[in-house]
C-alpha cells in the first residue's frame, strides 16, 4: 500500500526562511537517506511558501470559478511538503513517521486510495467510464 | 484528531492486536539492520537471527503491558545485545578450563558494549549489503535464497513467507533452517565479495529479487493471477539494493524493470478477473507514480552504465537494464498504436546476443509481428518448435496460435490455442486461451 505524508508549513517555511534551520535540514537529509535505503520512498518534495501559491475556487454549481492568490490562512493549515511511501501497513507508516526529526509539528498520514476502495460503492461502469474518459483526455488520438 | 503527542504510548490505549501489529511494523523496519549488525559482531548470521528473534519475542511479551518504547529499534538492539552477552558467558561456563582466557578476552573487547556500533551509520548500510549477499549466496538452493532473503532482509515472518509461496508454515520453517545450516556448513563469510567473485554473487542477488517479483507478478501455481504484496516486497528489496550499491547499473535497471512492470498491475485483469494483454490494457489505469519512478531509475541505470564504460570497465548494458528499456518502450507509448516496435525488435536482438535464449527469441517474434507482420514472425516461431527449453511452455503455442489467427488460418489457430490451454497451470489464463480457441473456431 501507498501512503501520503502531509507536512504542514511552519511560520518560517511560509516566510521562505530556511537559513536558521540548517541543522533540521541536515537531520531531514539523513532521514530521507534512511527512507531511500529501506526502499520505502517513492516521492518526497518540499513546497514553496503559499504566498507563491494559487487556489481556484469553484462555484457550487460548477459553472464558474475564480482564482485566489496566496498566502493562505494560518501556516499550520497550509501544506509545506509531502512524501509518498510504499509500506506494508499503516502501522509501518506510523513507525517510520515517528522516526522523523520534526519538532513541535503535526504531520498527517493518509492511505492512497486503490481501485478496490471504490468497488461496491460506485457501479463498475462508472469506474470504467471514468478511466476511459481520462484515457481520452490524455490522448485524443486513441480510437 | 487528538492533540496529544505522548511519545510513549500507554498499553491501556492500545488493544493487544494493535500492539502486535505495531511490533510487526517495527520488526519490518528494524530487523534487517538489527540482524546485519549482530551478524557483524558475531560473524554468524544464524546466531544473529536467533538473537534478533529473542528480542522480538521479548517485545511481544513486554510492549503490550509497558507500551511501545520511544525508540523501539534501540530497545530491540539492547535486548539482543544482552542475549549475546549471556550466550558468550554461557560459553565460558561450558568451556571454562580450555577457553576462558580466550573468550574473556573477546568479552573484554566487546562487552563494554558489544553492540555500541549498532546505529544507523555507513557501517550498518554496509552490514545490510553483506546480509543481502549472504542470504542470496549461491551455495543455497533458489528456494532457500528466496526464503532467507524475505525472512532476513525483508523482515517477513516465516508464516508470511509460507503464505506467499502457498506452502505450509512447517515446510517453510524447515526450508529456512536448512538454508541457515547450509550457510554455516559452507562457512560462508559475512562480507561483500570482491574481485571476480563480485559479479557472480551480484547476479545471484538480482536473480533472487526478480524471482520474488515474478512469483508475485504471475503466480503460475495459484488461482490468483498475481500476488501484489510479493511484487511490493521485491521492489522494496530492489530499491534497497540500488541505494546500497549505487554504482551497479543492473541494480537500478532491475528497479526500473520491476516498477514499470508493476505499474500495469491495475490494468492486467478485467472486471471478471480475466487477464488483459498488454496491448489491450487501458493505459489510464497504469500507475503513473511507478512509471515516473521506474523511468528515473532507468535513467540512473543508463548513466551509471555509461560512467562505468568511460571508466574503462567492462560494464555494458546488462540484461535487466535492457529488459527495463523494453518495458519503458510500452510505458512511454500513449496508446498501443504508438509503440516503437522497431526499437523493441532491436532491444530483443541485443538481449538475445547477450544471453541467447529461446524465450527471448519468442518475444522477439512477437515484436517482429508488430513491426513487420505475422508471416515473418511465424517463421521465427516455427524455428523454435524443437527447442527443448520451450517444451511444455504454453506461450509457444499461444503465440503461434495468435499469429495463425491473424493470418486467417482459423483451424490451426484453434488447435494451438487449445494446446496452450492444456499446458498452462494458471486457471484464469487457461480460461482466456479457451475463449480465444472458441473465437478462432467461430471465425
Amino acid at each position: 500500500m501507498r501512503v501520503m505524508v502531509f507536512v504542514h508549513a511552519t511560520e518560517d517555511s511560509e516566510k521562505g526562511d530556511y537559513s536558521s534551520h540548517a541543522d533540521e535540514f541536515e537531520a531531514m537529509g539523513k532521514y530521507n537517506e534512511e527512507l531511500v535505503q529501506a526502499g520505502v520512498m517513492l516521492a518526497g518534495e518540499g513546497l514553496q511558501p503559499s504566498s507563491h501559491g494559487k487556489r481556484v475556487d469553484f462555484a457550487a454549481d460548477g459553472a464558474s470559478s475564480r482564482v485566489i492568490d496566496g498566502p493562505f490562512a494560518e501556516a499550520k493549515e497550509v501544506i509545506g511538503g509531502f512524501w509518498i511511501w510504499q509500506v506494508s501497513s499503516m502501522e509501518e507508516a506510523v513507525e517510520w513517521l515517528r522516526r522523523a526529526p520534526f519538532r513541535g509539528q503535526q504531520v498527517e498520514l493518509r492511505r492512497i486510495l486503490e481501485p478496490a476502495d471504490f468497488e461496491g460503492q460506485l457501479p463498475p461502469e462508472i469506474i470504467e467510464d471514468e478511466a476511459r474518459l481520462r484515457a481520452q483526455t490524455k490522448s485524443p488520438a486513441e480510437g | 484528531m487528538s492533540q496529544q503527542s505522548a511519545s510513549q504510548r500507554p498499553a491501556s490505549k492500545q488493544p493487544p492486536e494493535q500492539v502486535r501489529r505495531t511490533v510487526e511494523a517495527v520488526w519490518r523496519i528494524e530487523s534487517a539492520r538489527l540482524i546485519a549488525a549482530l551478524a557483524r559482531v558475531t560473524g554468524d548470521v544464524g546466531l544473529a537471527e536467533d538473537l534478533a528473534q529473542d528480542a522480538l519475542v521479548a517485545a511481544l511479551e513486554q510492549w503490550p503491558a509497558r507500551g511501545v518504547p520511544d525508540n523501539p529499534g534501540a530497545w530491540l538492539t539492547a535486548v539482543a545485545r544482552r542475549r549475546y552477552v549471556d550466550t558468550v558467558r554461557r560459553a565460558i561456563t561450558f568451556e571454562r578450563k580450555a577457553a576462558e582466557l580466550d573468550i574473556q578476552a573477546k568479552l573484554d573487547t566487546k562487552t563494554e558494549n558489544p553492540m555500541d556500533e549498532i546505529e544507523f551509520d555507513s557501517h550498518v548500510t554496509d552490514d545490510v549489503l553483506k546480509l543481502i549477499f549472504t542470504a542470496c549466496h549461491p551455495v543455497l538452493s533458489r528456494d532457500g535464497r528466496v526464503a532467507l532473503t524475505l525472512k532476513l532482509v525483508g523482515g517477513l515472518s516465516t508464516e508470511q513467507v509460507a503464505r506467499a509461496f502457498l506452502v505450509p508454515t512447517p515446510t517453510m520453517a524447515a526450508r529456512i533452517t536448512r538454508a541457515k545450516k547450509a550457510l554455516a556448513d559452507a562457512k560462508v563469510r559475512f562480507e561483500v565479495p570482491v574481485g571476480p567473485e563480485l559479479a557472480h554473487r551480484f547476479a545471484s542477488v538480482l536473480e533472487v529479487v526478480y524471482l520474488i517479483f515474478n512469483e508475485g507478478y504471475a503466480a503460475t501455481s495459484g488461482e490468483s493471477w498475481y500476488r501484489a504484496e510479493l511484487c511490493d516486497e521485491a521492489m522494496r528489496l530492489g530499491r534497497m539494493l540500488s541505494a546500497l550499491a549505487p554504482d551497479e547499473p543492473e541494480a537500478h535497471g532491475l528497479v526500473a524493470l520491476m516498477e514499470i512492470q508493476a505499474s500495469r498491475i491495475p490494468a492486467r485483469t478485467g472486471p471478471g478477473g480475466q487477464p488483459v494483454t498488454l496491448l489491450e490494457q487501458d493505459r489510464a489505469r497504469w500507475n503513473r507514480l511507478l512509471i515516473t519512478h521506474g523511468l528515473a531509475a532507468l535513467a540512473t541505470a543508463t548513466a551509471t552504465a555509461t560512467a562505468a564504460n568511460s571508466a574503462g570497465q567492462t560494464s555494458q548494458r546488462g540484461p535487466y537494464l535492457l529488459q527495463a528499456e523494453l518495458a519503458a518502450c510500452h510505458a512511454r507509448a500513449g496508446t498501443a498504436a504508438d509503440t516503437d516496435w522497431p526499437r523493441i525488435v532491436a532491444l530483443y536482438e541485443t538481449l538475445g546476443a547477450l544471453a541467447p535464449s529461446p524465450v527471448i527469441e519468442l518475444n522477439r517474434a512477437v515484436a517482429v509481428a508488430m513491426a513487420d507482420g505475422p508471416a515473418k514472425a511465424l517463421a521465427i516461431v516455427d524455428s523454435l518448435a524443437d527447442e527443448p527449453a520451450l517444451r511444455g511452455y504454453h506461450l509457444l503455442p499461444a503465440v503461434r496460435a495468435d499469429l495463425l489467427a491473424r493470418l486467417g488460418q482459423a483451424d490451426q489457430a484453434r488447435e494451438e490455442f487449445e494446446r496452450a490451454a492444456a499446458l498452462t497451470a494458471n486457471d484464469s489464463e487457461r480460461a482466456h486461451l479457451l475463449r480465444r480457441a472458441a473465437a478462432a473456431a467461430a471465425g
